[in-house]
């Protein structure tokens, strides 16, 4: 089966298996010497693909157990994020992080360590899970937690799946009282005022920036800034005053072939940031959660936009300090090579998790994503150097391309992720192309 | 219309039984599953609660085996609304060519055993107003062909055995729904090289089903195409047919 990411680049020919239960992973881990799981394929590069095994978790998806006291849910590692937010959300419980789409699973939450709008505050996904079930190359099945197997746990978050194979977990969901949000649109004129925006909104629950990629000069980074916070029951607007949760599903609308690859060139991608920064509606409204924080789901294989070359995201997370030169280096560099980009997103995340390869970090992160074109890896290679120079790593759920030197660099911890591995996988039977492409 | 539970289903481990299940729990039925090594669905059913707070029962049952089906009857607690029959297996077509026992147990798993329990259902189930018999069949029973005959004759077998039932219900009725799926995308059929548009996901099966159900339709194929394709397979001449490699 050809397989690739979300951004459809690499492709690779993968033996793939489905998964129903814990018994499927067993008896496949056992039958092979080299295999990853793979979610719902919303890493865009090349994190869930093995040629010769990559399990299809997504049948292995049961919901276990969940405790209306606590908002304590234990579930299989195939569940759809999608689908919590079906049960949960009418019941009054929302995820306590979530990444920018419905559409991942679980275990891939867990494996790429996962962060949202909420970052600054809450943590990333890890900090909720408090149990996680893990197979291990050798068989057994191991229970890991913050005191058990701590630090195959930790290593687990984050981890890419390089450890085992995530089974099930256990994790905390957060009381919401409507599915509302209260959501704040600021206008940043450049890069400057974004930071601004985004430092003095850090009381906020949620907020994040979308960037204009191709602005120039004096306006380089400018941006919208949208604050969020789950709206009160006590402030539901009169015509829903009775109706907390609304019973209204996402309806996605489908990109319905591929788009010529010239669809997305220079002055579309700059109409486009034109039209979204410069005609916006700004201060205060009332929004679902779903358009709030899944804008691009409404529109289902939102990824066929590029064509079928596909494309890269790059995200990249720097010190706090470093972060506006960083940034503004950046977004110069790809404004001079012309080369928009269609989402360019800006976070002011939090503290950092004690995991050893888990993104997120103190300070801001910003991702851009480039059509696969000759030009586009060159410039991302000097992209690296500019991340390289300001302490920066790149999130390797989103990654297809970088080197191993980069990795390193960006994440000092991975001799410690490096030395778990060897204690519970010594033969390197968990890997894919992206750990192959690392040598991790 | 109402679904009559509780819902009985046979072969419940199987992909297409997963979704059934899935399918009939969120229209708000309670369900009984059924199938070799039930308690491996234990977590199936406590996801069906937590999903859609149905409430589910397991029952064991190795439906080849005659003691287990009669013992299957003795623990209802009460008689089925609706039962729908999942069981199946592909089998290897060219194995059962030359041991009695592969052909045997091909015949026996698409034929005689599901026939027999639902037989046996429907005698419980004949008063009861609003209840239903689904049976799984296949399009391979329209016609037998040299690549899946053994299959294909012991679902033809199983397509005329509820053909027969509701007729024999027909104007007291008891709804019996024949399904002919059409290639489906699950454990039986992973590694094969399926054509897209010929094969349904075991949800697009199961959300089929309960349509035809409600609808009370006494023939289903999941994909329209199959009809089509099926009529046009019925129709060859058997003189042509004979030499035709399809």
């Amino acid at each position: 089966m050809m397989l690739s990411g979300w951004g459809r680049y690499p492709v690779l020919s993968c033996t793939a298996r489905k998964v129903r239960g814990e018994a499927d992973v067993i008896k496949l881990m056992a039958s092979t010497t080299s295999l990853i799981a793979r979610g719902a394929g919303r890493a865009y590069g090349d994190a869930a693909l093995n040629s010769q095994m990559t399990l299809l978790m997504e049948g292995s998806d049961r919901i276990l157990f969940f405790d209306e006291e606590t908002g304590r849910l234990t579930c299989e590692a195939g569940v759809l994020l999608a689908d919590i937010l079906n049960v949960f959300v009418p019941q009054g419980w929302f995820p306590p992080v979530t990444p920018g789409t419905q559409y991942v699973t679980v275990g891939g939450m867990i494996a790429s360590d996962v962060h949202g709008k909420n970052h600054h505050g809450a943590g990333s996904f890890g900090e909720y899970v408090e149990s996680l079930d893990l197979a291990v190359s050798d068989g057994r099945t191991l229970r890991c937690a913050d005191d058990e197997n701590t630090d195959l746990f930790n290593a687990t978050i984050g981890g890419m799946g390089l450890t085992g194979v995530i089974l099930r977990a256990t994790f905390r969901m957060l009381r919401i009282e409507t599915d509302l949000i209260v959501q704040e649109t600021i206008r940043a004129n450049n890069l400057r005022e974004a930071f601004d925006v985004l430092e003095s909104s850090l009381s906020a629950t949620y907020s994040v920036a979308w960037i204009d990629s191709l602005a120039q000069g004096d306006k380089l980074g400018r941006s919208v800034v949208f604050t969020g916070e789950h709206l009160a029951a006590a402030e539901l607007p009169k015509d829903r005053a009775s109706v907390p949760f609304s019973a209204k599903l996402p309806n996605g609308r489908k990109v319905p072939f591929d788009f010529p690859g010239m669809t997305l060139n220079k002055f579309s991608v700059s109409a486009f940031n034109a039209l979204y920064v410069g005609s916006r509606r700004f201060g205060r409204s009332l929004i679902n959660f779903q358009p709030y924080f899944y804008p691009l789901d409404s529109i289902a294989e939102w990824n066929r936009i590029y064509g079928r070359a596909g494309f890269v995201q790059y995200q990249v997370a720097f010190p706090r300090e470093s972060s506006f030169e960083g940034i503004s280096a950046i977004l110069r560099t790809a404004s001079d090579y012309g080369l928009g980009s269609f989402l360019s997103v800006l976070k002011l995340c939090g503290r950092q998790r004690n995991s050893p390869l888990s993104f997120p970090r103190e300070g801001y992160t910003l991702t851009l994503d480039y059509p696969i074109r000759a030009r586009t890896f060159s410039m991302l290679l000097e992209l690296d150097r500019i991340v390289d120079d300001h302490e920066g790593r790149i999130y390797l759920a989103k990654d297809a391309r970088m080197g191993a030197r980069m990795l390193e660099r960006g994440y000092p911890r991975i001799a410690e992720f490096a030395a778990v591995r060897q204690r519970f996988d010594p033969d390197r039977k968990m890997r894919s192309l992206l750990s192959d492409r690392l040598g991790i | 219309m109402m679904i009559a539970s509780p819902v009985l289903i046979v072969g419940a481990a199987s992909d297409i039984g997963r979704a059934i299940a899935a399918e009939y729990a969120k229209a708000g039925a309670s369900l009984i599953l059924a199938a070799r090594n039930v308690s491996r669905l234990e977590p199936d059913v406590k996801d069906l609660f937590y999903r859609y707070k149905a409430d589910a029962q397991l029952m064991e049952l190795d439906i080849l085996d005659e003691g287990q089906r009669e013992a299957l009857l003795g623990k209802l607690t009460e008689v089925p609304g609706t039962v729908i029959s999942v069981a199946g297996v592909l089998g290897d077509e060219v194995a059962a060519w030359s041991s009695v026992a592969a052909a045997n147990h091909i015949m026996q798993v698409n034929y005689v055993a599901p026939s027999l329990l639902l037989g046996a259902l429907a005698n419980l189930m004949a008063e009861r107003p609003g209840a239903c018999i689904i049976g799984i069949s296949s399009v391979a029973g329209d016609r037998g062909r040299k690549k899946n005959y053994t299959y294909g004759s012991a679902k033809a077998g199983f397509t005329a055995f509820l053909s027969g039932l509701r007729n024999r219900f027909g104007s007291s009725g008891l709804h019996v729904l024949t399904v002919k799926p059409g290639f489906v995308a699950t454990r039986m059929t992973e590694g094969m090289a399926l054509p897209p548009f010929l094969t349904a996901s075991p949800q697009q099966v199961a959300s089929s089903i309960i349509s035809a159900h409600r609808k009370k339709k006494d023939v289903l194929y999941v994909l329209g195409v199959w009809r089509g394709i099926m009529f046009i397979i019925r129709a060859i001449p058997e003189r042509m047919f004979k030499s035709m490699d399809i």
